[in-house]
């Protein structure tokens, strides 16, 4: 009895096996479109998600995946990509970089996504790359960042540095007559790489003075020192990058120590809508934020957009930056996937890199794709409201991507 | 530092100055509920940080609350919160004492693995009920501006009612602690267990009522903190740390030890703060506090007892 029992096991085995293989055999049929045995077949291709769900980064990384599959959404409603419906693999990084690395490979070698949507910290992105890399897949990444790279496998939809610095550096020296700077970030890599790019504008182009220069640790809450700094040295301008939950205790004890916005000029690079709904609008007010996206942004793109997030997401969701720039992913690899007309990542690297491609419905606006991987964009200067949303007072020309700036290294 | 006038440096003086005491309240506030669960039983609560957000989120959800339902309330509610955090987080201590630390009395060891595991439980929780985001209650306008004694000097109110606030939870400690028939029963318990039982004291009931007002007073803690940072399902993990410093270089058993810690630390920090870059001053205060401890292993203030 046993052995039968053994044969029969075995002979469902095989039969398994057998259909793996037709079933293998089926979406290799569909030639040209997938040569390199990644998991499409005719009704379906599979892409996945990788973000923080857990841990400390969780706050920040949810809108952005909210946006990913709110994309998706949309674009297998549309019919989908090359007529297959997009399927989400879903992974967490769990705040951990290695974890990072290692669902990527997971993603990557036995779910053969054919793209993945993810990453936000830059340590995480560098703990990712070595695998995309090796295992040739393909990354969208949200977050802006502080340049400095450019892969073959990872397309940036956020902005690099100098895109996002430099613009809002020259319009606070123009419109506020700005020469003194006190810069302030969290200590890490973003922070520290964008003051030093900061710092280099300040003093060669725009002839001003950097008359300090601090860093406090990730999750720092006493900013009490700090300020009685600024106090003394009473710059023109406070540039901050203080990122997190940091960031709320460092707004809520300049306000209690009398820095307001009627006051001071303060211009910070890592405030969003989504970091003001902890910060609360009234420790923020009139205090301004350079970016390439503002949820108040007033085109019909981006009230559509608007309006379809918080369908799917509530309407108590707001939409920061990333959240915009991580919903650009989806739609980037759509146009260069048909422009390629496969899902190869060689290929798809390739139209990226040559074909122009461009997006005329993104919520921001105009965006066009590099050929160094990154996108041509706007930078935005807003003030912030009572209200937790902020006004537009300036708006850039379309800026060149340029993650390599000579000069500001 | 020609470049200033005397008014000036006089003013960052006193700015500075009001800068490490409230440091030193904060502190001081994170530190007391620990040290006396610590001094009274032996057990290193892990799940303390946890307690701090409980009241956090308790004083997060007061404010929602009377925004939604009683506006005319606002202005008032916090100090509703500060003792509505205090009983709840007291409550879930006395919850936690009562189905999982007295079973673990004897093994010291294990009481850490199982805060620090009900700490992970209620991150989760918190997670699950108010999302990943930090939060942050609207507080009332008066706590949030600057109080101008001079044109120069501008000292942040919500760090004076912080400072406040620990003095009076300070002073109704040690009241309880030493004047109170209460207290004599805790420090009773503390020097001779086996004989307080043998007299009539129920140590289990005062082992349980410590836990809960420990917990409490991290409740309080959270409340209060909700002034100067926001709150998030890992905040409680944030401040576990420094906790845990002030209880250990004050000499873990004694609430003048933890007192004498967080003023020293406090200052030592906010000082150094000032003339070097913020990661480097905190480099510098563990740095101190580590070969302090080689030296003298017990702490600032060790008790006298007989081994």
């Amino acid at each position: 009895m046993k052995s039968n029992l053994a044969i029969s096991r075995l002979r469902k085995l095989i039969g398994v096996a057998l259909g793996i293989t037709l079933a293998s055999n089926i979406s290799i049929a569909s030639a040209g479109v997938n040569d390199t045995g990644l998991a499409v077949t005719d009704a379906a291709v599979k892409v996945g998600i990788l973000h923080s769900l857990t841990g400390t980064m969780a706050i920040s990384e949810t809108g952005a995946q909210e946006a990913e599959k709110l994309a998706i959404k949309q674009i297998n409603d549309m019919g989908g990509i090359l007529g297959r419906k997009i399927e989400i693999i879903q992974e967490d990084g769990a705040s951990d970089w290695p974890t990072f690395a290692e669902k990527s490979r997971k993603l990557l070698v036995k779910d053969k996504v054919a793209a993945v949507f993810g990453c936000w910290t830059s340590a995480s992105r560098k703990a990712a790359l070595p695998v995309f890399e090796k295992e040739n897949g393909l990354l969208y990444y949200p977050t802006f960042y502080e340049g400095l790279e450019q892969s073959h496998n990872v397309i940036y939809t956020g902005q690099e540095a100098t895109q996002q610095i430099l613009a809002g550096l020259d319009w606070v020296a123009r419109e506020k007559g700005a020469k003194t700077f006190y810069l302030i970030g969290s200590d890490y890599i973003w922070p520290r790489t964008s003051m030093k790019i900061a710092r280099k504008h300040i003093e060669n182009v725009l002839g001003g003075k950097v008359v300090g220069e601090e860093y406090k640790p990730l999750g720092n809450t006493q900013f009490g020192s700090v300020i009685n700094k600024i106090r003394l040295k009473k710059p023109d301008v406070i540039y901050a990058a203080v990122v997190g939950g940091s960031n709320v205790a460092w707004f809520k004890q300049l306000k209690a120590a009398g820095i307001t916005g009627q006051k001071q000029t303060l211009l910070t690079l890592s405030v969003t809508e989504d970091e003001v709904l902890g910060i609360g609008g009234e420790n923020l007010e009139g205090f301004y934020s350079v970016m390439k996206y503002f949820q108040s942004q007033d085109n019909e793109n981006n009230k559509a957009f608007v309006k379809a997030f918080k369908d799917m997401h509530g309407d108590d969701s707001v939409i920061g930056d990333v959240t915009q720039a991580a919903y650009l992913g989806p739609w980037l690899w759509k146009a260069a996937v048909e422009k390629a007309g496969s899902f190869d990542v060689d290929k798809v690297v390739k139209a990226s890199e040559t074909s122009g491609i461009e997006l005329t419905t993104a919520p921001e606006g105009y965006v066009k794709l590099h050929p160094n991987h990154h996108l041509w964009s706007k930078t935005r200067v807003a003030k912030w409201n009572k209200d937790g949303q902020a006004t537009i007072v300036f708006t850039s020309d379309l800026i060149e991507p340029n993650p390599f700036p000579e000069g500001y290294q | 530092m020609g470049e200033y006038t005397a008014q000036e440096l006089l003013s960052i003086f006193a700015m500075q100055g009001f800068s490490g005491l409230s440091l030193f309240s904060v502190l001081l506030l994170m530190a007391l509920g620990l040290a006396i669960i610590f001094g009274q039983m032996g057990v290193i609560n892990m799940a303390h940080g946890e307690f701090m957000a409980v009241g956090a989120y308790t004083t997060y959800l007061i404010s929602v609350l009377s925004e939604e339902y009683f506006p005319g309330f606002v202005e008032y509610y916090f100090i509703f919160a500060i003792a509505l955090s205090f009983l709840v987080a007291g409550a879930l201590g006395y919850l936690a004492e009562l189905a999982l630390i007295r079973h673990l009395y004897k093994r010291p060891l294990d009481t850490l693995l199982a805060t620090w595991g009900l700490s992970l439980i209620m991150q989760q929780g918190f997670r699950s009920i108010f999302g990943a985001r930090e939060v942050s209650p609207t507080l009332p306008d008066w706590l949030m501006g600057s109080y101008q004694p001079i044109e120069s000097i501008d000292i942040p109110i919500n760090g004076m009612f912080v400072l406040g606030l620990t003095t009076f939870v300070t002073l109704a400690v040690f009241y309880l602690m030493f004047k109170s028939s209460w207290g004599l029963r805790v420090r009773a318990t503390t020097q001779n267990r086996v004989m307080s039982g043998a007299v009539g004291i129920n140590t289990k009931k005062v082992d349980r009522l410590t836990f809960a007002l420990g917990c409490g007073i991290a409740g309080i803690a959270g409340a209060a903190f909700t002034t100067i940072a926001s709150t998030g399902p890992t905040t409680g993990s944030l401040y576990i740390v420094d906790t845990f410093m002030v209880v250990v270089f004050g000499g873990a058993a004694s609430l003048y030890g933890t007192i004498a810690s967080a003023f020293s630390i406090a200052q030592a920090q906010s000082i150094l703060e000032f003339f070097i870059s913020g990661s480097m001053a905190k480099v510098f205060t563990l740095l101190a506090i580590v070969i302090f401890l080689m030296l003298r292993p017990e702490g600032l203030f060790a008790s006298k007892v007989r081994k």
